[in-house]
């Protein structure tokens, strides 16, 4: 049986899913019988849904707009050089 | 790693068609990218004035060294590595007097206690609106030390590979899978105060 400790150990290795069968066997296990750990596992999974779930920040449009004006600045200075 | 795009050789005939001088087909590229790279850089710099510095210079750096993407990888990570580079150069220029170094491993073995166990809902998030939940995430994972920060950022919020990570940053795979666990279980330990059920009260573990 593995203990609390050996379980947070494994916890990113469990949640990215990049356990051999063995030791996923044995984490589910643990936090059968764990309820401290099973809780740790749960949100510690929902944490990281959670966060992929965000949005990319909406870019202003006067930001984009000064983004595309420097790159031509760069194109022109680049051609300059060439 | 999942992106928002249309197949990979759509992408690949697209950095060939700006290679070519097309400003049309960078402009695209740049409509792609440039949020996840305002994102990232925001949560590295945590500093607006320096995350949009970082966006300009990403993408001009980008189109000035696009003859070096070789297309064995996506455009995405490519251009990240490039984000992720000129995000830790501002970083640490504003946090030179504060002697905070990236490289450094904070090993106190504390990161990975963990104190606070309280249930969550389903999905405890649709408790706050998009807006509050958006306030809620930026101020957690800022209160992250900029090393875990990064990782995480890398990892779990633009959905590099542990390897991809590792090699953006530098650093080890199995430095990259450590900070990314604290970095977790601290982000969980402060998200249970928005997120617990109510009535589950906390309890002592460990």
């Amino acid at each position: 049986m593995l203990t609390c400790k050996q379980f947070i150990e494994e916890l990113t290795d469990y949640l990215d899913e990049s356990l051999s069968g063995e030791s996923r066997a044995a984490i589910e296990k643990h936090i059968s019988q764990c309820p401290n750990c099973w809780v740790v596992a749960d949100t510690t999974r929902k944490t990281i849904r959670i966060y992929k779930g965000m949005e990319p920040y909406p870019i202003p449009q006067d930001l984009h707009d000064r983004l595309l004006a420097a790159l031509e600045r760069k194109k022109a200075a680049m051609r300059q050089t060439s | 790693m999942t992106t928002p795009t249309s197949p990979v050789f759509d992408e690949l005939a697209l950095v060939e068609r700006a290679r070519a001088g097309s400003s049309e087909a960078f402009a695209s590229l740049i409509r792609q990218y440039e949020g996840k790279i305002f994102r990232l850089a925001m949560n590295i710099t945590q500093n607006r004035e320096d995350a949009e510095d970082v966006l300009q210079e990403t993408f001009l750096s980008a189109y000035e060294h696009l003859d070096r993407f070789r297309g064995d990888s996506k455009f995405y990570t490519w251009i990240v590595r490039i984000g992720v580079n000129e995000a830790l150069m501002k970083l640490r220029k504003r946090k030179q007097d504060k002697s905070v170094s990236l490289d450094q491993e904070i090993d106190t073995g504390e990161e990975t206690m963990v104190r606070e166990i309280a249930a969550w809902g389903e999905n405890p998030e649709e408790r706050y609106s998009r807006e509050e939940l958006g306030g809620i995430l930026d101020k957690v994972v800022q209160s992250l030390p900029p090393s875990f920060r990064t990782v995480f950022v890398l990892r779990d919020i633009e959905e590099l590979s542990t390897e991809e990570t590792a090699e953006a940053l530098n650093l080890s795979v199995p430095a990259v899978k450590s900070r990314l666990l604290r970095a977790r279980l601290q982000l969980r330990e402060k998200l249970t105060r928005f997120f617990k059920l109510k009535g589950d009260d906390t309890f002592a573990y460990l």
